[in-house]
């Protein structure tokens, strides 16, 4: 790579090496890493969660974390040193030339000012503009990142604005001083799919128009390839490998990269219909059910789950999908409705229910981080359950606890005494998914089981699952929001909205048009692994018809609906 | 200039048996625990062997002290050194001073050590209830406890001792109970952020009886917080009934305690006038001790803290 | 469509009408909880005044002037209606003097208020000259500490800081009485304050109680302020102004401050409210005539409405320091002064 006389060259970063502090030892972050970018580049930037891809980012921007440190290599933005500059002249780069988008919009505006008034800030520090300039200039930023109300919505401070807004009120922001370089760190992460979609247009128009060089943090590969001309990947600190974005989606050239590039390919054999007349094992009955005094967060909400079957219930937040779950496992007894399980009606309340009933239902939770108690080991855990339903003790209840652990795959001699501490990610989630089982339920929620988990990780829990439906005959509900999920793994798919359901059927069927308009658009809103996917679509649907302004559309449309 | 080495003299020793106690704990356990005392800060060494020496001290007070605890001598209002059978001189009934300063400390601790445990065993069992249950119970004890907190704590305590009447045992349950709000307050914060995790909700549906809960599920997540809770609450304890002593509505004889050592020698300060220095610092021989004894548990305190607050991140 | 509309300035009013309704409320609780406290008295009040070997005339004396025949309700609103106009009734010990030795004319009936009038006054006086040099230099010290978090100069002020919390009032105090009084005769060990003294006069009468209240209480509010200013300076937010190039100056003034304002009332009213505790040992160790001394005379006299009028000072200066932080950190958050 000979990047040192080329013009066109915007940041170089040489042979990296950063560490950080845990507790009280220095460990390694990033080993070596090294990266180049060429004015008005779009550089990706994938990993899994503690690849360091974070660090590097900012790293770019000639800045570490408190607790982190530079022990080696080089950073260098358009021939300026950025380890060696002195925190003045970095700070004259920071904000003008070199610019930050934060995940979490709403927690990196300063709640105690409004979006102008920050919009603003930099432009006149740095001398850019003058504060009429820069909010005339924000104004038209807004405008054409499809704000809202573009003349007055800066004018609003941050909680008041929503997080899809909040978001491309950060891309603004970062354009203010027109840098060379932006930093994107995982910027629609937070959101939801059919927000997302419409952040990820408005970056990617914005960041063409002014011929802006990017670094895009991700660990979403579908999002990356919309977005990077080319693509790095990052493992534990350490790059895999680094290609022009088609080229690597094409002939991805590590194993590592080809088995994250493989993870969608998950498909389970999908089981016939069952046969009308059947008796289902759950039966949810026009449950209407709410939190306060008067608010329903789920109206008339009838499905059937059926023996041996995945029903996958799919919705952004606020869909009510959570609450299904809780009404079922009797946390939130409804207003109206009731839950049948093999056709007797359940107590609402699970402090009514019977000991055999509340053994039949269990639940897999989506953060196995707060599933698990962390001071119980992991014989207590899995172990619990099986002493209280069935009463085992002694040298009956360990064979129980080896043989359940067997069952997810984890080695008993290895496992048995640990803590939950001394877990991956991917094995607290088997341990959760132990414990349901240790109850010999027949049916099984799983809230959002691998949203927390890295693909590879993900994959692994998605084939064990499916196994022991198999095996053990086990019904599921799928709680999730990702549609690669429910493509994986559902029989059937109840899409939720608002508390309503919206559309239910086998799962082909869902995913073949027609759907219903709502189910359209969140099946169109998911990236796929086609750097021309977000072209298409912007050219198919137009860009009214996406994100917020596609829901509010639908939502009028349906009340229309209701009302004649 | 001889009371400044008075000062600099002890707590040289100290920091240098501290740091001896350090190197040996930290060198006598493998793994984790050796590692804990590694890392662990001079303050909190410090601190870990003053609190060491005053628990020992106040256990073989009894065998430490010269004299017994109201044992009177002919001999009153000796001066220190001026008769080597009274190291620090007698008081004004002509009780050894050394005596006294040792059941002293015996007594003041223990009696705050009892009343701090009176106050968790009362706070921590409601505030875990209010946590579990939630619903009117909650509400109700949160609101009386509101209440009881609207006054400040010595106010409180000073109303209710007046009318109970002066005892030793009635200040131990006035400063209980009122003490046992914060430590409601403190359980009940603990125990509700325990209370919605997925694992609690897991053993709720499994159908677990409020035993199980409190005990197996919320109490060993709570216990480091609690135990940190409880070297606060007791410095807060101890310093509330040093200074009720003081006042003279505390601890009554004929029980030694340092809060009214400090008190009756008071007059002694004005010795400094003279140049009597080993006289004019009798009052604050037992001030410091309560001081010293104050300060080791909270760097104790932190440094748990600092740990609990690393385990987290 | 913007903020201007009247309906969120009536929300926020709506709002702090609330939380003054609640301290008001509280107060009326609390002063149940104190007059409950007469009625909790074991034994005959009148005995318990004039003691064993009282004539029976003494005791119907004070039987009636107590108001005996009345039922409770009746005597607690009596007693309220008076508190509330500045009248707490004859203390105890004045009520024995008299039923022993008969009225001896209008002039001589000293009331509880006239002997806390005079000491409130300099409680006040002296909790307001601690505050005075405290609230500045603990904040100060709290940031300062903050922003070099970590450092040397951290470390000392922290132990400095835990050493001082620790320590009882009087150890401070006498230290204080031995260096500066006893060994160098610089200030009074004793406070001797009359209203014919002059205010600088007051003012180095009251040197050494202040200065051991402004030493315990900087403490206690240097650490609550450093964790206040570490918790934010930690936020997103700042993080975000760092990364615009915000310089350091301006991150403080600008970017934390705004959001620093509520906690830091928060500690300030918590310690003041403190400061009200610590004002009664104190006092007595100067011999400060305050309201702090008469009321520890007054318990170990048992002498109850002096008890019960000190212990209501006490409590409504305590619930309006909280009462006042609680307001302000309503009217200094955006998100509620700003409502959606």
């Amino acid at each position: 790579m000979d990047d040192m006389t080329d013009g066109n060259t915007l940041l170089t970063i040489r042979d990296l090496r950063i560490e950080g502090l845990s507790g009280e030892t220095w460990l390694p972050i990033i080993n070596g890493v090294s990266l180049h970018l060429d004015r008005g580049e779009v550089l990706g930037l994938i990993g899994e969660s503690g690849a360091g891809k974070s660090t590097l980012g900012l790293a770019g921007m000639g800045f570490t974390r408190d607790g982190c440190r530079i022990t080696s290599g080089s950073i260098s933005f358009d021939d300026i040193d950025l380890v060696a500059a002195s925190p003045e002249r970095k700070r004259s780069l920071l904000g003008r030339r070199i610019a930050y988008v934060a995940q979490s919009a709403a927690a990196s505006f300063n709640p105690a000012h409004r979006l102008i008034d920050q919009h603003t800030e930099g432009p006149v520090l740095h001398g850019v503009s003058s504060r009429e300039e820069s909010r005339g200039d924000a104004r038209s930023l807004y405008d054409r990142l499809r704000l809202p109300d573009p003349d007055n919505i800066g004018f609003r401070y941050p909680h008041q604005v929503s997080g899809g807004q909040l978001q491309r009120a950060m891309t603004a922001m970062a354009m203010s001083c027109r840098p060379d370089l932006i930093v994107f760190d995982e910027p629609t992460t937070a959101l939801d799919v059919t927000t997302q979609i419409e952040v990820l247009a408005a970056i990617r128009d914005i960041v063409e128009q002014f011929d802006t060089a990017a670094i895009y943090i991700t660990h979403d590969l579908a999002v990356v390839a919309q977005m990077a001309d080319r693509i790095k990947v990052l493992l534990n600190g350490d790059e895999v490998e680094e290609n022009d974005t088609r080229a690597m989606l094409s002939h991805p050239a590590e194993p590592y990269t080809r088995s994250l590039w493989a993870v969608r390919s998950f498909r389970r054999p999908e089981q016939p219909p069952t046969p009308a007349g059947t008796v289902p094992v759950i039966s949810i009955r026009g449950v209407t059910a709410g939190y306060g005094a008067d608010i329903d967060v789920l109206h008339d909400v009838s499905f059937d789950i059926h023996s041996g079957r995945t029903v996958a219930v799919v919705g952004e937040s606020g869909s009510g999908k959570s609450t299904v779950a809780r009404c079922i496992t009797g946390l939130l007894p409804p207003r109206q409705g009731e839950i049948r399980f093999d056709d007797k009606v359940l107590p609402p309340g699970y402090r009514h229910r019977t000991r055999d009933q509340l053994r039949q239902v269990q639940m897999i939770y989506q953060m196995a981080d707060t599933a698990l108690n962390p001071k119980l080991r992991v014989r207590d855990i899995v172990g619990r359950p099986v002493q209280f339903y069935r009463g085992y003790r002694g040298t009956r209840l360990q064979e129980r606890v080896e043989e359940l652990l067997s069952q997810i795959e984890l080695d008993p001699g290895q496992f048995i005494n640990r803590l939950p501490s001394e877990l991956s990610g991917g094995q607290k989630q088997r341990i959760g998914i132990a414990r349901a089982l240790a109850a010999e339920p027949r049916f099984i929620i799983c809230d959002e089981v691998t949203s927390a988990l890295d693909q590879l990780v993900a994959e692994g829990i998605l084939k064990l699952l499916d196994r022991l439906q198999r095996e053990l005959n086990l019904s599921y509900m799928f709680i999730t929001h990702d549609l690669a999920t429910v493509r994986a793994i559902a029989d059937e798919v109840v899409v939720m909205k608002d508390g309503h359901v919206i559309e239910l059927g086998a799962k082909t069927e869902m995913f073949s048009p027609p759907h219903h308009a709502y189910t359209d658009l969140l099946l169109s809103s998911v990236p796929e692994m086609d750097p021309d996917w977000l072209d298409r679509l912007l050219a198919q649907r137009g860009r009214e018809n996406i994100g917020e302004a596609a829901r509010l559309g639908i939502d009028r449309a349906v009340q229309r609906q209701s009302s004649l | 200039m001889g009371f400044l080495l008075y000062v600099a003299l002890p707590l040289a020793l100290l920091t240098g048996l501290a740091w001896t106690v350090r190197r040996v704990i930290a060198g006598s356990f493998q793994g984790q625990i050796g590692a804990a005392f590694r890392a662990m800060p001079m303050t909190a060494a410090f601190g870990l062997t003053v609190v060491s020496i005053y628990v020992i001290g106040a256990l073989c007070a009894p065998v430490l002290a010269p004299y017994g605890e109201s044992q009177v001598f002919d001999e009153f209002n000796l001066f220190p050194g001026e008769n080597p059978a009274f190291v620090l001189g007698t008081d004004q009934l002509g009780r050894d001073l050394l005596t006294r300063l040792l059941y002293g400390g015996r007594n003041t601790i223990g009696i705050a050590f009892i009343t701090t445990i009176l106050a968790f065993l009362l706070g921590a069992t409601l505030g875990f209830l209010a946590a579990t249950l939630g619903g009117w119970l909650d509400q109700a004890l949160s609101r009386a406890i509101d209440v009881l907190m609207a006054i400040p704590q010595l106010i409180f305590a000073l109303l209710l001792i007046t009318i109970l009447g002066q005892s030793t045992l009635n200040m131990i349950l006035v400063i209980a109970v009122l003490d046992s709000t914060r430590v409601f307050r403190l359980a009940r914060a603990v125990g509700g952020t325990i209370i919605v995790m997925d694992y609690i909700e897991a053993a709720r549906l499994r159908g677990e009886g409020l035993g199980y809960l409190i005990f197996r599920e919320i109490l060993p997540n709570a216990a480091a917080p609690l135990l940190a809770e409880f070297g606060l609450r007791f410095c807060f304890v101890f310093l509330l009934i040093a200074a009720l002593s003081f006042l003279g509505i505390g601890i009554q004889p004929p029980l030694a305690d340092w809060g009214t050592m400090v008190r009756e020698l008071s007059i002694y300060i004005a010795y400094a006038e003279y140049g009597d220095w080993q006289a004019a610092s009798l009052p604050l021989l037992p001030a410091s001790a309560i001081a010293l004894l104050t300060v080791a548990v909270n760097f104790v305190v932190d440094w748990m803290l600092d740990r609990h607050a690393g385990l987290k991140s | 469509m913007l903020l201007t509309d009247g309906n969120f300035m009536s929300r926020l009013i709506v709002m702090i009408a609330q939380r003054l309704a609640l301290g008001v409320f509280t107060m009326f609780i609390v002063s149940i909880v104190i007059f409950a406290a007469i009625e909790a008295l074991p034994g005959d009040f009148a005995q318990a005044i004039l003691g064993q070997g009282a004539t029976p005339e003494a005791v119907a004396a004070i039987r009636e002037s107590l108001g005996m025949d009345r039922t409770a309700v009746e005597r607690y609103f009596a007693w309220l209606g008076g508190a509330v106009t500045g009248d707490f009734g004859v203390s105890f010990s004045q009520l024995s003097f008299q039923s022993q030795y008969g009225q001896t004319g209008e002039r001589d009936v000293v009331t509880v208020a006239d002997q806390l009038g005079p000491r409130f006054a300099n409680t006040i006086f002296l909790a307001a000259t601690a505050a005075a040099v405290a609230v500045p230099l603990s904040l100060g010290l709290g940031i300062l500490a903050a922003l070099h978090r970590g450092t040397v100069l951290d470390r000392i002020a922290n132990i400095g800081s835990l050493t001082s919390i620790s320590s009882p009032e009087f150890f401070v105090a006498y230290l204080l009485i031995l260096f500066l009084s006893a060994a160098n005769p610089i200030f009074p060990s004793i406070s001797k304050i009359h209203a014919d003294l002059d205010f600088w006069q007051q003012v180095y009468r009251t040197v050494l109680p202040a200065l051991t209240l402004t030493l315990v209480v900087t403490a206690h509010m240097m650490r609550m302020t450093r964790v206040a200013i570490i918790n934010l300076l930690s936020s997103q937010y700042i993080e975000m102004a760092r990364l615009k190039g915000v310089p350091r100056w301006r991150i403080i003034v600008h970017h934390a401050l705004p959001n620093a304002l509520a906690p830091i009332i928060n500690v300030v009213a918590l310690n003041l409210a403190y400061l009200v505790t610590g004002v009664v040992v104190v006092e007595v160790v100067f011999v400060y005539p305050g309201v702090g001394q008469l009321f520890v005379d007054a318990v170990k006299l048992r002498d109850m409405p002096t008890v019960q009028a000190c212990c209501l000072i006490f409590a409504a200066a305590y619930i309006l320091l909280n009462l006042t932080a609680d307001v302000v950190s309503v009217l200094t958050n955006p998100r509620l002064r700003h409502p959606r």
